[in-house]
């Protein structure tokens, strides 16, 4: 990693809550500018609830996020918009907009933010698609792709504006290994030429071992972090033993068993 | 059907079950029954159960097990296992057969009691009482601001919803309309002929249709088929995240999705007003024409005497009214979703008997304005 550290997303004491069910406690990140973070933990354990109080899209309980500076907990709208304005999100799901065509989803930040005529708004949503392996499937709507290809167009709709920080949300789960290695590739291209900094949900050891320069480890029963640093390091040496479980691939042995002599 | 046990009871009250062959779900609960009712019959002071001779055993004989030792310390019967073969015992050991807790089963959901209910149900109803003003003032905000920047509008969107909303409801609502024209026509000049004042039906119809009926019936029709669609739709997008993605794009969902909902239902909706008035005139004159002797054009003529410009124009703003009431109620119904496909399914039927209650309030308000006039 570049050795720039600025810190770029700040997150202090974040509380979050669902009704009366506590989430997350006690969650402190610095995030680096320029850094690529993997969030990892056991599933349910509050990763994409994390990635929805850092973008502002959920109410902390407690505590403050930053953006850069700006504070989205408190801060009021103008700066919040600005806050906005910097960040790219891939969900979970992916959220493209099922009555759009993959082009208008990919064209439509573009359109708004942009003042391109509309050719090069058309040459550029190519581009994007291209880059995930989406050409020839710009005029197909959402509701007609396999769950790879919404992961991989809503990758694209992501990376349109070219955002300071992108928020991905398991971006190579549900894809073949062919394909993850290549988003792999481009999440290390787009980090290496603009230096942007990536917040990465991921299960993948690839992704955590070749692609992030940190981790952030959640966990659902001590609800928050239970370990951040070099994975590798991590691997080797957590005094924790279910990061230790988790790096090594441990399962624990399911209890239904059936027997045919 | 291929499992099977063997019973032997011995001197001492010792009943001793051998079963056979495969035990799986197929046959697991037929087994259970039938185990218990040997137990029931034979009264045993003590049973054993011997596995030696299954072929195939999983989790559903397994629960056979639980359940039989269950029933059976319930008698305060003794009940023992006869060694198993090693896979068994590999799969009893694995689900700890002997821990007695292992077979209890599932907890019922706990349930707070009726004040707590109510109490969270008065925090739940402010909750959302705060989101149904907040989102009133949201509308009218991006409203104000279409207004200052009309390029913001989103003008395609706007005119494929305005056909969606009036077009596309042109068939059902001539229908309607000119049928209600024949009735009113018919069942009123069934009364007026006995005064012999059928030429007033005319005006009756006119009057009624323009003032009233045209613009409720009208906004119930759009109620059902556009107010739904709004929150079907928008919901759908709540649980897929749209949303928020619309919102971290830097995009307002409400001027993106409301505002042209409701600038479409409040264009249209007057226009088919107009068409419903049309279509119940022509319907009342096909009655009095064909059964009562009028001629079309002392119809006309009289639907004319009757209707003034002001009539007229009091009925379309209602229908304004009422329109803009519908999407936004749609609208508010689609963005209050939370959770999954049957929230949706509620916002839609919500949405139409919302859509209703406020087409028939705001009318009594009308109706009280017009008589303090
Ligand atoms: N809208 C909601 N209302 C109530 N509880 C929720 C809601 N969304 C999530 N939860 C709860 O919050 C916890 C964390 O959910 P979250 O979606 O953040 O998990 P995650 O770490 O992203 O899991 P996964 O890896 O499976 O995506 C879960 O236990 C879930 O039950
Ligand atoms: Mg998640």
């Amino acid at each position: 990693m570049e050795n720039n550290d600025r810190t770029i997303i700040e997150v202090r004491d974040l509380e979050a809550r669902y009704g009366e069910t506590t989430i997350l406690k006690d969650v402190n990140i610095d995030v680096r500018a320029g850094e690529i973070l993997a969030v990892i933990g056991g599933s349910g354990c509050g990763k994409t609830t994390l990635l929805k109080h850092m973008v502002g899209l959920s109410r902390p309980y407690g505590g403050h996020i930053t953006i850069d500076g700006i504070d989205i907990t408190n801060g009021d709208e103008k700066s919040f918009a600005r806050a906005l304005r910097k960040i790219g999100i891939l969900f979970q799901g992916g959220a493209l907009f099922s009555s759009m065509t993959i082009a208008e989803n990919v064209a439509l930040p573009l359109r708004a933010f942009t003042d391109l005529p509309p050719d090069a708004v058309g040459t550029l949503v190519r581009m994007k698609l291209c880059s995930v392996d989406l050409g020839g499937y710009e005029h197909h709507l959402p509701s007609e792709l396999s769950g790879g290809m919404i992961k991989r167009a809503a990758l694209a709709r992501s990376l349109a504006l070219n955002p300071e920080i992108l928020f991905l949300d398991e971006p190579t789960a549900g894809l073949d290994p062919v394909i993850s290695a290549e988003i792999e590739a481009l999440i290390m291209r787009i980090n290496h030429q603009f230096r942007t900094t990536m917040i990465i949900i991921t299960h993948s050891l690839d992704i955590i071992y070749e692609v992030a320069h940190r981790v952030v480890m959640l966990d659902k029963s001590a609800k928050g972090i239970i370990a951040q640093g070099d994975p590798k390091e991590l691997r080797r040496s957590s005094p924790n033993a279910v990061v230790r479980q988790f790096f090594n691939r441990q399962a624990n042995l399911s209890k239904r068993s059936t027997w045919q002599p | 059907m291929s499992e099977s046990y063997a019973l032997k009871t011995g001197d001492n009250g010792t009943v001793a079950i051998q079963l056979i062959g495969r035990i799986d779900h197929h046959g697991a609960a037929r087994l259970l029954k039938q185990l218990q009712g040997e137990v029931k019959q034979r009264e045993p002071k003590q049973v054993t159960v011997d596995l030696n001779r299954v072929t195939f055993f999983d989790d559903f004989g397994l629960l056979v097990l639980f359940q039989l030792r269950d029933h059976l310390n319930k008698q305060e019967v003794p009940f023992r296992l006869v060694q198993p073969p090693p896979k068994v015992a590999e799969i009893l050991a694995r689900t700890s057969f002997d821990d007695p807790d292992m077979c209890s089963p599932l907890p019922h959901a706990h349930r707070d009691n009726t004040v707590v209910r109510l109490g969270a149900a008065t925090i739940q109803f402010y909750n959302s009482l705060n989101f149904v003003i907040s989102f009133l003032g949201s509308v009218i905000l991006a409203m104000l601001h279409v207004i200052r920047h009309p390029r913001d509008l989103r003008v395609g969107d706007t005119i494929v919803l305005m056909q969606k909303v009036g077009v596309d409801a042109l068939p059902i609502v001539a229908m309607i309309s000119f049928l209600l024209g024949l009735i009113m026509a018919f069942v009123s000049s069934m009364q007026l002929e006995q005064f012999g004042a059928s030429i007033f039906v005319a005006r009756l119809v006119a009057l009624a249709m323009v003032s009233e009926l045209g613009p409720i019936m009208t906004a119930i029709v759009v109620a059902g088929r556009s107010g739904s669609a709004f929150a079907a739709e928008i919901g759908t997008m709540r649980i897929s995240d749209e949303i928020d993605a619309l919102f971290t794009m830097g995009f307002s969902p409400t001027l993106f999705l409301a505002v042209p909902r409701i600038l479409a239902a409040m264009i249209m909706v007057p226009l088919l007003t107009l068409f419903s008035d049309i279509f119940a005139i022509a319907g009342g004159m096909v009655i009095s024409v064909s059964m009562m002797n009028l001629t079309v054009a002392t119809y006309i003529d009289q639907t004319l005497k009757a209707l003034t410009l002001f009539e007229l124009m009091w009925g379309l703003m209602k229908s304004v009214v009422f329109a803009a009431l519908i999407a936004w109620v749609g609208c508010l119904r689609g963005f209050q979703v939370r959770g999954g496909s049957s929230e949706v399914g509620n916002a839609a039927t919500s949405a139409v008997v919302s859509g209703i209650f406020l087409i028939i309030l705001f009318d009594s308000i009308f109706a009280v304005i017009r008589s303090y006039w």
